[in-house]
């Protein structure tokens, strides 16, 4: 049976772009763990903010894919890093799969005004280490983990700008720490209208990670605008 | 960078009010071959300016897509199929995505788009 997500030795990669390691594991078990709703849920743009390697992207398009290949799902994959979304598209490549890969900061982002309410899936694996807020938004490979305060400085402007892209019918796929304060940020979500659920818990020797699904609920109360962020 | 992707984008500096369709400016460009789902096509065909797209496809040589389209169409497969064709197939591989309002341009180099903007114009 031919694998289900991305090979590793398959993986391209560069010095300045992170390798695929635990979080990446934990954000595409979710996917995996997921993959029967996902199919279900037909999506039509499927986007990850925060490509890297490609090796989420590619694995959530392997997944996803028909047995006839025809296409039935349109992916986006970005990245800050102009390393980054050259080895995702080789990544890509190597696996025979297409994503439209664009280098692309999701705080001004060029995809904001015409995606928006469009993307029926997201996925986010953020830079979430907490690291002095001067080290947020470096070049290179810092900007795949530098988090700032608690770890919350990018996590905090993806979620309201997830918040437009995502379709009525959206899901958000994110990975956390537990420093970044997961239930406050499922707390701000539920503001947004947003339910959300641990999919994957997992505890290394160095790190605590939550990856946590996010859909709209119609029964939630959208509370008063939230000053979350600068956006 | 497939058309879909241009209709997509827009300029999105600090102060532009009309940042959309980007101009595009052609050093090459590609036709690769995508297996037709007619359903996908569809459900497309909400989503997307189809304006933009007739102008972007012309651009690389494509006249088949008519000006103007209703939805009777997408009952067409020989619509579809040229709509599928324009949106996904062909590819800007080396070029510019040029900002209607500023002239501003967004390069493409091995079909990735580079839409970071500079601390200036944030």
């Amino acid at each position: 049976m031919p694998s289900r997500i991305a090979q590793i030795r398959l993986v391209s990669g560069h010095p300045e772009v992170y390798e695929p390691c635990d979080d990446s594991f934990a954000l595409v078990d979710a996917l995996l763990a997921d993959r029967k709703n996902l199919l279900e849920h037909q999506p039509v743009f499927c986007m990850e903010v925060g490509c890297g390697s490609g090796y989420v992207i590619t694995s959530l398009a392997i997944m996803l894919k028909k047995e006839d290949n025809a296409a039935s799902v349109s992916y986006f994959a970005t990245d800050i890093n102009p390393h980054a979304v050259r080895v995702t598209s080789e990544t890509l490549k190597a696996h025979t799969v297409h994503a439209e890969v664009l280098c692309d900061n999701i705080a001004s982002s060029g995809l904001e005004t015409r995606l928006w309410g469009k993307v029926d899936v997201m996925v986010v694996n953020p830079p979430y280490v907490p690291t002095p807020e001067d080290e947020v938004g470096r070049e290179g490979i810092a900007s795949a983990w530098a988090g700032g305060e608690n770890g919350r400085t990018v996590i905090d402007k993806i979620l309201p700008v997830a918040d437009k892209l995502l379709s009525k019918k959206g899901w958000l796929y994110m990975v956390t720490l537990a420093a970044n304060n997961p239930s406050q940020i499922c707390l701000f979500m539920k503001e947004k209208g947003y339910a959300s659920r641990i999919i994957v818990r997992r505890s290394t020797e160095e790190e605590s990670l939550h990856v946590i699904k996010f859909w709209r609920d119609p029964d939630l109360q959208v509370g008063e605008i939230s000053t979350i962020g600068s956006l | 960078m497939r058309l879909l992707t241009h209709n997509m984008l827009s300029c999105n500096i600090k102060g532009v009010t009309n940042g959309f369709p980007l101009g595009l400016e052609i050093v090459k460009h590609e036709v690769k071959e995508v297996e037709f789902n007619s359903d996908f096509i569809r459900n497309m065909f909400v989503k997307i300016e189809w304006k933009a797209l007739v102008d972007a496809a012309k651009s690389m040589g494509y006249e088949e897509l008519p000006e103007e389209v209703d939805s009777s169409m997408l009952e067409s497969d020989e619509f579809l199929k040229r709509f599928h064709h324009a949106l996904l197939e062909l590819h800007l591989e080396e070029g510019a995505l040029v900002c209607p309002e500023t002239g501003r341009k967004f390069p493409v180099v091995k079909g990735i788009p580079n839409m970071l903007l500079n601390e200036d114009e944030v």
